[in-house]
């Protein structure tokens, strides 16, 4: 058993690996996915998504750096609360969690899902799941440095969407 | 006493600052008051929701923050 952060799934008997964190510095996000696997023996699939600066962009567009910005009271605990709605709705036995706050320089990693089930669609759709809510619908704001002014960035209609695809009676 | 109230996201751009302590005890007309026009303007956006102690408010309007409490103004998130 590995339980690293969450309350929440204290509570009840559980045997999964839950991993769910706001980091400030760089991570490696292959090495959170390999310790799911090394976690969970007797899962069949491991999917893992990773987000992260666009790196090799030239020209005077090109970001230069990102910055996040997250609410201590607010942001974790929504977190938190995303992983258990995962784990009632897909057949998971574990799931990572990683997003990156503070500021991150082209080619570093943001976000890291990943998650282990028995057979690949819970761990494939778990993934989908946990990205559409973290982009749309987690508390994060997030500015570019792009020609040496900072923009931020604002809410995009297709994240909504891509929300709404999880919900489509509401 | 105070309450502490936080600017978020591009909010504190707005507002100049990522926080600010008034006096409480501090209501929905008061915030309006405190945080200045192009803030208070901002605030009036359905999108933009108001937190106090750790919880998001329903019904912004009937904020009510006494001593110690920590607002925090809400833009909406970023997508990406």
């Amino acid at each position: 058993m590995k339980l690293r952060c969450c309350p929440l799934f204290q509570v009840a008997e559980i045997t999964a690996h839950f991993d769910i964190r706001l980091l400030d510095a760089p991570f490696d996000p292959n090495a959170a996915s390999d310790d799911l696997a090394a976690s969970t023996p007797d899962a069949g699939a491991i999917a893992t998504f990773i987000g992260k600066v666009r790196a090799g962009d030239t020209g005077v567009d090109a970001v230069q750096a990102l910055e996040l910005t997250h609410y201590e009271p607010l942001t974790l605990p929504g977190m938190k609360d995303l992983a258990v709605k995962a784990d009632e709705r897909f057949s998971l036995m574990g799931l990572v969690m990683l997003h990156r706050v503070g500021r991150l320089d082209p080619g570093d990693p943001i976000v890291c899902v990943s998650a282990a089930s028995r057979h690949r669609r819970d761990a494939i759709e778990a993934v989908d799941f946990c990205m559409d809510h973290l982009k749309s619908a987690a508390w994060f704001w997030k500015r570019e440095l792009r020609g040496g002014n900072w923009n931020w960035i604002e809410p995009r209609e297709a994240d909504h969407a891509d929300l709404a695809r999880w919900n489509p009676s509401a | 006493m105070a309450v502490t109230i936080h600017f978020l996201g591009p909010l504190r751009d707005v507002a100049g600052t990522e926080s600010q302590s008034v006096e409480a005890p501090l209501d929905w007309a008061g915030l309006l008051s405190v945080v200045g026009a192009d803030v208070a303007q901002q605030l009036t956006d359905e999108r933009v929701n108001v937190a106090c102690q750790g919880k998001v408010l329903t019904d912004k309007s009937r904020l009510l923050a006494t001593d110690g409490d920590e607002i925090a103004l809400l833009p909406p998130v970023s997508g990406g």
